[in-house]
């Protein structure tokens, strides 16, 4: 079982061999050292699954913090939650290994990358083992910190400097109420482990602030997985190179929050309110980032907003107690979108850097295999039954249709923006007429093998991934729901549906309609979205990302820098200097007068000596009078 | 033939303060006025025999022999002090060409 300890501690080898020696080492080996370490997790992943029997192990690593009655123990927690995280984040994060061998094989910092992923991997790996929310909260953050140091990659351009920080400072307002979360829960239960804290709220002890513990929990979980206020960073994220939009931005990091709140579902589900909060943050992240994602132009923005989007579906299916069906998707969505930006960034890679789908077309001949998957995986995101996306997405509208008509209309609308931008793109770059520049066309070319196989693989369980929980009226047995079914809150069934009711039907609506309207727009029509400067009305606004971008700049970023400008050039500089440097001056001052009276003169120094000692004598003299 | 303790007695003590009062105003004086480092050293040497004097008389008119032996010890140290002094002086001297302590401002910075 002590193989358990090196899914962890392969990719922080990786990452220290190839950190250290970047860039001595030819790329083959870096490629090597750093894609050797997933892999094997995977393989070790899979081997733990394999033998799994059903009960939660606590792997006791090493004691940590002992504080009076409060321990922190350094313990790892494998349970079908966790193993079922394993896979996706060994198994994606392995594929993507794959394809960045062949992605950056022009990069300078071809080993810098590879290492920074190894560690990504490692901080990953602990947040989805660890026993409590402290060891979750290092990994919480050792992620956030890869993603900052992988969007920054390219640093020596601004703009990929700003999104990087920008990514971090909007990660650390929610680990600011994740952590307000911690420390209540230490205040509450003494403890920060799972076991300890969800037994306790089951054996009945309740306390009065667990809404407020949730609450803040969930800001946690939606600074990290991009929910509404705190989403802006997600697109921009995309300036880093696009495996790691894959691996971090779509398949792994950003479900974390996700992840979390399954964790902590006993909680949660205690607070009513606190999940109808979920629900409708989630829901109104959706259809925003479905919205927006319809008129974007950069193939990677698009998928950014969708990215955006499907996370508020996940958030959606929390919010009706559906945790089942968003881990379902959670792992369908890692399949799928992981492929599509696979996909998009192969894409880049052939058009010499190109983002732009206007500047795209007609790449179906020339990239068959880009194209072909690319295309699988966009079925799949739209819910085209019968690949992974349609299960998953259904399973969570189904539940939503229990739960509140409201939402499961909204969200079905949300659903046919996806279908709708997905075919969108998926037209504007495949299909048609070439549009880019001669010199592009003369440069493009099918990726090598090391790119379209991670391809091929994704492609391959973005079609069949449903199958890990096919529904009953599909044959299957829900083999996930009963796989994570001890960790989670008992649901009645949600009864057998059929193909031909409202809640079957409206989704297979939203599903097929939407892309046969983008064919007839884009492909029978070929219409191009306009330029930049030619968009108007709300089409502008929208494609402006409703400027909230601009909002937050002027009511947030705006008023923070004039403080500073303030603090720094007014408070400080008239303020604390005038005061420190007042002292110095002081000092200076009486130092210069007193060193007149220092004249090396010996008859002078005799003369005040004597003084001196006349002066003394007689305050003695006085003192022994009086 | 009368003791030295008795002989010193017959002069009254008034006296005795204030010769060595004088004694030390004079010494005083002279290391403050005097720029010549022979002289100045001279006056502290009459300080110095100002204290002994007074300290012989002191212990006479008390009959208390700790006084005698305290002026002995002052005289030693300051036979010692003469020996060390006026060395010091000499090597000045050879080396600036004076002995005026009114150039010796070599402590100053």
């Amino acid at each position: 079982m002590s193989l358990i300890y090196l899914i962890p501690l392969l990719p922080f080898i990786g990452f220290v061999v190839n950190g250290l020696s970047f860039p001595r080492i030819p790329k083959q080996l870096a490629a090597i050292i750093g894609t050797i370490p997933p892999l094997v997790a995977f393989i070790l992943s899979i081997q733990l699954f394999v033998n799994f029997d059903g009960t939660t192990q606590i792997l006791h690593v090493a004691e940590w913090i002992k504080l009076g009655d409060l321990q922190i123990p350094l313990d790892f927690q494998i349970d079908a939650l966790s193993i079922m995280m394993l896979l996706v984040i060994t198994g994606v994060g392995t594929l993507i290994h794959i394809y960045s061998i062949g992605y950056m094989s022009h990069d300078q910092g071809f080993g810098k990358f590879f290492a920074f992923l190894n560690l990504f991997i490692f901080f990953m790996l602990i947040l989805v083992l660890g026993a409590n929310f402290t060891v979750l909260f290092i990994g919480w953050e050792g992620v956030g910190l890869c993603s900052y140091l992988l969007i920054g990659f390219w640093n020596q351009k601004n703009s990929y400097g700003n999104a990087a920080r920008k990514a971090f400072i909007m990660n650390r307002i929610g680990d600011l109420g994740f952590l307000i979360g911690i420390f209540l829960l230490i205040q509450d239960f003494g403890s920060t482990d799972y076991a300890t804290i969800f037994s306790s709220i089951q054996q009945g002890d309740v306390p009065e602030n667990l809404g407020l513990i949730a609450l803040c929990l969930f800001v946690g979980a939606m600074g990290k997985s991009a929910q509404i206020p705190l989403f802006t960073w997600l697109p921009d994220a995309m300036a880093g190179p696009t495996p790691v939009s894959a691996l971090i931005h779509a398949a792994t990091m950003v479900t974390a929050g996700i992840y979390m709140v399954i964790r902590a579902n006993v909680i949660f589900e205690l607070s009513p309110d606190v999940l109808q909060f979920v629900g409708w943050i989630g829901l109104s992240t959706a259809l925003l980032g479905a919205i927006i994602g319809l008129f974007q132009n950069d193939i990677k923005k698009v998928l950014a907003y969708s990215t955006v989007s499907q996370l508020g579906y996940m958030f959606m299916g929390l919010g009706a107690s559906a945790y089942s069906a968003s881990l379902f998707h959670v792992m369908t969505h890692a399949f799928f979108k992981a492929l599509l930006f696979l996909g998009a960034g192969s894409v880049i890679h052939a058009m010499s850097d190109e983002q732009d789908v206007r500047k795209m077309g007609g790449l179906k001949s020339k990239m068959p295999i880009t194209y072909f998957t690319f295309l699988l995986g966009t079925l799949a995101i739209s819910g085209i039954p019968p690949f992974s996306g349609f299960f998953s997405k259904d399973e969570i509208l189904a539940h939503l249709y229990h739960h509140d008509l409201l939402m499961w209309s909204l969200a079905i609308l949300g659903s046919a923006c996806t279908s709708f931008y997905m075919f969108r793109v998926f037209i504007l770059t495949f299909w048609g007429d070439f549009r880019g520049t001669e010199k592009q066309a003369s440069h493009l070319h099918e990726s090598p093998w090391s790119m379209t196989i991670p391809l091929i693989i994704l492609a391959i369980f973005s079609v069949a991934g449903g199958l890990i929980n096919l529904p009953h009226f599909a044959g299957g047995n829900e083999f996930l729901a009963h796989w994570l079914a001890p960790l989670l809150p008992s649901t009645e069934a949600l009864g057998e549906v059929s193909f031909f009711s409202l809640e079957m039907g409206a989704p297979l609506f939203a599903a097929f309609i939407p892309p046969l309207l983008a064919i007839y727009i884009f492909s029978s029509k070929k219409l191009i979205p306009s330029e930049d400067s030619q968009i108007q009305g709300i089409q502008k606004l929208i494609y402006q990302k409703f400027y909230i971008d601009e909002l937050y700049d002027l009511i947030i970023v705006k008023p923070v820098n004039f403080l500073s400008v303030f603090f720094g050039q007014v408070i400080d500089f008239l303020v604390i200097d005038l005061f420190v440097e007042g002292i110095g001056k002081i000092v200076q001052y009486t130092s210069t007068e007193f060193r007149r009276i220092q004249t090396g003169n010996v008859g002078y120094y005799v003369f005040m000596m004597v003084i001196s000692i006349a002066i003394i004598l007689f305050m003695g003299l006085k003192s022994w009078i009086l | 033939m009368q003791s030295i303790p008795d002989i010193i007695r017959t002069i009254p003590l008034a006296h005795y303060i204030l010769l060595s009062s004088a004694l030390f105003c004079i010494g005083i004086l002279g290391v403050l006025t005097r720029r010549n480092a022979i002289i100045v050293f001279m006056a502290i040497e009459l300080m110095l025999n100002a204290v002994n004097l007074l300290l012989a008389v002191f212990s006479s008119y008390y009959s208390d022999p700790s006084g005698q032996i305290f002026v002995f010890f002052i005289m030693a140290v300051a036979a010692a002090e003469v020996a060390v002094g006026l060395a010091i002086i000499v090597m000045i001297y050879r080396n600036i060409q004076s002995i005026d302590i009114g150039i010796l401002n070599k402590l100053k910075n």
